[in-house]
């Protein structure tokens, strides 16, 4: 009886097991979040999202490493899409030799350097100007300032190109550095606008107290507002490079000289590409051993050795780049 | 009265050292923007001949201007290429860094990663990069079939819309490649929005979907002009642009040469500017939401005041009429 009892109540219990309750509202805040925080799908979506996306970004860069690594047979086969199935260098050693690539480097770097460095001087100057004082006509010159950002270079192209003939500047260097020296060089407006927005941050009273100790008018912005635009300036610094870096547009007008006695005097890699396919016609004509025709991979590979050297400044400067926005404010007003 | 004379007289010196800080780029404007704006737009109405003595100027009045329309096969075809590409474009790069800008905004692991990413392109676009990639079909997203969106889209619209969209849909990445700086500058702007505007958003009960549409967007507003506007100005100044390539060539073309060139350069200008005054038109800040609704309600009662009178007019009126036929 006793035992059978137990039984019956072993049995009841059974029956009276309850299962692990479907949880709803526990399950709602783990997967779709709660209001304070997210849940699991939203994050889920985000990094799905984010990761295809970014693999769009890439995919034109791994397309251009991937196939400036192939022989011309692996170019050749269907089969191989991605991996070339050996390491193949020959493409970047015909690119390199094409594109004359120390010569063209050592161009580029000065085309972007000097004038990026005479750019980023006077804009803080004139940032600092648009910024700290007050005169008449000071609306007018931010809404001719912005005027000349919306406006096409080529309007005032043609007339620029005869001055530089007339002054002899065609084919030098100067050709950019006195646009940059007067603040028009490359997006130069954007550049005086970083600055007069960061300038507008400097406190004022820290100006005045300077004053009152006896700092003059420069010193004030060479001690006080300078300084402390650090920030502004590597951004401006670091754009200002790249932009003036990808600019093939006006080099091969200006500065590689088409149509002067002093063509081909400078050079830049971007430059060099643009006229990829003629210059490796040339380089075959002009010289005894060939190179053989040219093909995807070996304009890839010339791509890849023209944009090499930014990729690499971006590999250590990144951080700078992608934070610098939040820094300057831009976006201020 | 000595102490205004001295205000005065240190504002003077003050806005005269204004002008000396800006002296640079005032030589520079007008050296390298009015001066040539101004040749130039003598040079379109000149057949500009360039010999060894010097450049010689054949006054033809408005003949370039119609030259470019009459024996430029070309333009026109391009012109209306460009304008549909651009509008096409530009909301899909806003928007798309639009939403980029929101994934990326908020706390998350490998942030830095995603941000490097996505800021690359900034760095690698140029002129000559993306001709030599598109050139090779590298610029089209590889799972989209762009045929068969083509294909559909024929049967629907028109060739001369389609066209463009297939475009668009061929060189996606290049369009999403453009989007960097627009990004970067959508991602400052919602990182600056107060934290508490969310929170009590969050006490009223407000979803996530409801914060984006009633304090996320309207505070990035402006920005979204900002970037439209930039998006423009970068598309028409990039040298994948045929017209520009177009302008240069004519340039250095000999039955064309600088008076063509220039004219064409004008008529591109200004379509470029006419393209930028309809885009900020178009997304211009409207005034004050509130004010706005102030206005509104202000209009509503006014009527409604209207309305009343009306009817009490027509009743005297009746009231009256019911007292003639009462004494008759």
């Amino acid at each position: 009886m006793n035992t059978l009892d137990a039984m019956k109540m072993k049995s009841n219990d059974k029956v009276n097991f309850i299962p692990p309750t479907f949880n709803k509202d526990k399950f709602r805040k783990v997967f779709l979040g709660s209001k304070d925080r997210q849940g699991a799908v939203p994050t889920l979506i985000k990094y799905v999202l984010l990761i295809g996306i970014g693999f769009v970004y890439l995919y034109p860069l791994m397309y251009m490493i991937s196939t400036s690594l192939m022989s011309l047979d692996d170019l050749l086969d269907a089969s191989i899409k991605w991996i070339p199935s050996n390491f193949y260098i020959g493409n970047y050693k015909n690119a390199f030799k094409v594109m004359n690539f120390w010569k063209s480097l050592k161009d580029s770097i000065i085309l972007a350097g000097l004038p990026t460095l005479i750019q980023v001087g006077t804009c803080a100057v004139i940032g600092y100007g648009f910024a700290r004082f007050e005169f008449r006509g000071k609306k007018i010159m931010l809404a001719i300032l912005l005027f000349s950002f919306i406006l096409p270079a080529q309007v005032t192209m043609m007339p620029t190109y005869v001055l530089f003939t007339n002054l002899k500047l065609i084919g030098t260097l100067h050709a950019f550095n006195l646009p940059a020296l007067l603040g028009q060089g490359v997006k130069a407006q954007i550049f005086i606008l970083i600055f007069y927005q960061f300038f507008k941050q400097v406190p004022q009273a820290l100006i005045e107290a300077a004053h009152i100790d006896g700092a003059g008018y420069f010193k004030s912005f060479f001690k006080i507002s300078l300084p402390s635009a650090t920030p502004a300036i590597l951004v401006v610094f670091l754009f200002s490079i790249v932009w003036y870096w990808n600019e093939s547009y006006l080099t091969t007008l200006f500065i590689a000289g088409k149509g002067t006695g002093s063509a081909n005097a400078w050079t830049s890699l971007v430059v060099e590409l643009k006229n990829f396919e003629n210059i490796y016609e040339q380089y075959n004509q002009g010289n005894q051993q060939q190179l053989g025709n040219i093909n995807e991979s070996i304009k890839m590979a010339g791509t890849m050795l023209s944009i090499l050297p930014l990729l690499l400044m971006y590999g250590f400067l990144q951080k700078y780049f992608v934070e610098s926005i939040d820094r300057t404010g831009i976006t201020g007003e | 009265m000595k102490q205004k004379r001295k205000m005065s007289k240190l504002k003077k010196r003050e806005s005269r050292m204004g002008y000396v800080f800006v002296a640079p780029w005032i030589a520079g404007a007008v050296i390298f923007l009015i001066i040539p704006l101004i040749q130039s737009f003598y040079y379109g109405m000149c057949n500009v001949k360039i010999t060894p003595k010097g450049m010689l100027f054949n006054y033809v009045k408005f003949q370039n201007y119609t030259d470019i329309f009459r024996l430029d096969p070309l333009f026109i075809e391009d012109l209306t290429g460009y304008l549909l590409d651009t509008l096409l474009s530009v909301p899909v790069i806003v928007v798309f860094s639009l939403i980029i800008s929101l994934l990326l905004n908020g706390k998350m692991k490998g942030k830095g990663i995603f941000r490097t990413i996505y800021f690359l392109p900034v760095i690698v676009v140029s002129g000559p990069v993306m001709g030599q990639l598109s050139d090779q079909g590298a610029a089209s997203i590889p799972a989209m079939n762009v045929t068969v969106i083509a294909g559909v889209l024929k049967d629907v619209l028109p060739y001369v819309i389609v066209e463009p969209i297939v475009g668009l849909f061929n060189n996606m990445i290049m369009v999403l490649w453009y989007s960097g700086v627009q990004i970067l500058i959508f991602l400052a702007a919602i990182q600056k929005i107060d934290s508490a505007l969310y929170e009590a958003a969050k006490i009223d009960g407000g979803s996530a979907w409801e914060c984006f549409w009633k304090i996320t967007l309207p505070t990035i507003k402006p920005m979204i002009l900002l970037n439209a506007v930039y998006t423009v100005i970068f598309l028409s100044n990039n040298e994948q642009n045929v017209i520009i390539t177009s302008i240069y060539n004519d340039m250095f073309a000999i039955n064309r040469g600088y008076g063509f060139a220039s004219a064409k350069a004008w008529v591109y200008a200004i379509v470029v500017c006419l393209l930028v005054a309809l885009i900020a038109l178009v997304l211009k800040n409207k005034k004050d939401n509130y004010l706005t609704e102030v206005k509104r309600e202000k209009k509503r009662i006014r009527k409604l005041e209207r309305e009343r009178e009306q009817l009490k007019r027509r009743q005297d009126r009746r009231r009256r009429f019911i007292k003639r036929e009462g004494s008759h």
